[in-house]
């Protein structure tokens, strides 16, 4: 299996005049081919200097990042870019054309596609994101979620060996919340592009083959969903969330009745209320 | 202080030729001391309603009280200084509205625009910096160097520096992670308490609308469509359905529970906490379910 990212014992210390705390300390991790992963914690847990250390914005401190076989460095930075795609939080600011197939070409006419493959490209991007039918809007007339939704387009587009989300739905309502993440999940069953989620929301982690926990710049946990969040204790020590559902099971093993601890669904808490039902 | 909504239609451009109509006959009352929140999808009118609380905007037609300041359409109300006073408005992504030196500059600013003495002023600034959780270090920062959280706290600080009377809150927590927003949301809820103050919260989240409210106005097409307490407007899915609104995922919960075990609570539990309650009493042996 090919790895896309592998990250060896990678720490990193923002500049400052007082001795501080690395924001990313000693962390190792790699993500193969077509694998997803979710990278979850609070505000200031690292997760974002993270990202910023994939995609080349800084250098590690101690240890190396090494993008599709590659150790990343100055020298290498705009090779492996080209091969990133990334989509950042705010919808307004990552939107540079005119009109929606304008805004999916924009790199592709920065690295010479030609047009005719263009063409294709920015249509069979726009089908993947549901959005086909806006190609000639402009982008004020879009909502937040599918403004996002364009966003990715752009990125997939380019036919990324790694696509970084940052943080992609935190700034939307919940209905545009709703549309990326489904788009998400059919770009998930449609498509073998590699993801790298960062993200505190529980529906997006959700998605990932396998989930990984920061917390003080360290890695705290990994490990797939459901392994991660049955750790009900650690995560919400660490000022996480849990599913909806999780937490009243908990809350109802608190008060005696005898519910699985492994309930991360509503369907699997209702069918252990229904079970209780049962032998009544 | 109770606002009052009489009639209230609002348009962007009035007159124009790119009138935009926002507000039809909002007809909304505030009570003193109250909680309401306001939900409602992007456009449904929400912002626009927000603005008119303390007179950013004014009614195209129609009639805003606030307290004892009248404001009709077409008048150009005078001193509106303690309407904004009392009045505090944190916007969506308050920390973009940052742009002092330090910490203590940007919170001392609201307060000594209206006239409060500087040494009050700093008081203040001391004191919310606490209240909101922050460490005291962090006054003599610029508040550009803070994370995306604290930055969030320094500008609700800035609000609440000013001692409003109202306190109306547009989205608070967008963005912040989980336990950042149970902290702000557990914060407003005290010191709207401790405080007597009136609050709006302006909401997504029919979670924190079901937990905190004391009143839910539902806005939609620029109308106020629905208004009651929460057990009123959450009764009433269908229509709930009609607005693409959900429940509060603790009622969703609860409504799925009823269909399969046919038992029909005799409320709607509007908190994780109350519908665990609720099944615990109802499973356990010599509960009600037992009988």
């Amino acid at each position: 299996m090919t790895t896309v990212v592998r990250l060896q014992d990678v720490s990193f210390t923002y500049p400052s005049e007082e001795p501080i705390k690395p924001a990313v300390s000693h962390v190792s991790y790699s993500v193969n081919q077509g694998e997803w992963i979710a990278i979850v914690g609070h505000n200031g847990s690292g997760k974002s200097t993270m990202a910023k250390l994939i995609n080349g914005l800084l250098f590690p401190s101690e240890g190396s990042v090494e993008l599709f076989g590659h150790r990343l460095t100055e020298e290498t930075l705009w090779e492996s870019r080209s091969q990133l795609g990334m989509v950042f939080q705010n919808p307004d600011n990552q939107f540079v054309g005119a009109t929606v197939q304008d805004d999916v070409a924009f790199a592709l006419e920065n690295n010479g596609i030609p047009y005719e493959d263009m063409v294709q490209r920015v249509h069979s991007a726009l089908q993947q994101v549901q959005m086909s039918e806006f190609v000639n809007q402009e982008p004020h007339h879009l909502s937040g979620g599918q403004k996002q939704r364009v966003a990715i387009a752009g990125a997939i587009a380019m036919q990324p060996k790694l696509l970084i989300l940052d943080e992609a739905t935190s700034m939307l309502d919940p209905q545009g919340r709703r549309e990326v993440i489904q788009t998400l999940q059919t770009l998930r069953e449609t498509s073998d592009v590699t993801v790298l989620s960062i993200t505190h929301d529980l529906e997006e982690a959700m998605l990932a083959d396998r989930v990984i926990v920061m917390n003080g710049g360290e890695k705290f946990l990994e490990g797939s969903p459901q392994d991660v969040f049955a750790n009900r204790e650690q995560i919400t020590g660490l000022g996480l969330d849990l599913p909806f559902a999780a937490n009243v099971a908990a809350l109802l093993r608190a008060r005696g009745l005898d519910v699985p601890s492994t309930i991360m669904s509503e369907q699997e808490l209702v069918d252990a209320l229904w079970t209780l039902n049962s032998n009544k | 202080m109770d606002i009052k909504l009489q009639q209230v239609s609002y348009a962007y451009a009035a007159g124009t030729p790119f009138e935009k109509r926002a507000l039809y006959d909002v007809d909304l009352t505030i009570p003193s001391g109250s909680y309401q929140a306001i939900i409602g999808h992007t456009g449904s009118g929400k912002s626009t309603i927000l603005q008119h609380l303390n007179a950013i905007l004014k009614p195209t037609s129609g009639t805003v009280q606030i307290g004892d300041k009248r404001i009709d359409a077409g008048q150009k109300p005078k001193e509106l200084k303690s309407v904004r006073q009392r009045v505090g408005i944190v916007f969506q992504f308050p920390e973009h509205q940052l742009f002092e030196e330090t910490v203590e500059k940007d919170i001392m600013f609201g307060p000594m625009n209206f006239g409060v003495p500087e040494e009050e002023a700093l008081r203040r600034a001391h004191e919310l910096v606490g209240l909101l959780g922050l460490p005291q270090q962090v006054l003599e920062k610029s508040p550009f160097d803070l994370s995306g959280g604290q930055m969030r706290r320094v500008a609700i600080a800035g609000v609440l520096a000013m001692d409003p009377e109202v306190l109306v809150l547009d989205e608070p927590t967008a963005g912040l992670d989980p336990r950042g927003r149970k902290e702000i949301m557990n914060l407003f809820a005290r010191l709207h308490r401790e405080k007597g103050l009136t609050t709006v919260l302006v909401t997504h989240s029919m979670e924190d609308a079901g937990r905190y409210a004391d009143r839910i106005a539902i806005m939609h097409s620029g109308k106020c469509v629905v208004e009651g307490t929460p057990q009123e407007v959450f009764a009433q899915t269908e229509l709930l359905e009609d607005f693409r609104l959900e429940l509060p995922q603790s009622v969703k919960l609860q409504r799925t529970i009823e269909e399969m075990t046919g038992h029909e609570f005799p409320t709607l539990y509007l908190t994780e906490e109350e519908l665990a309650e609720a099944l615990a009493s109802y499973w356990t042996p010599n509960g009600e379910g037992m009988n």
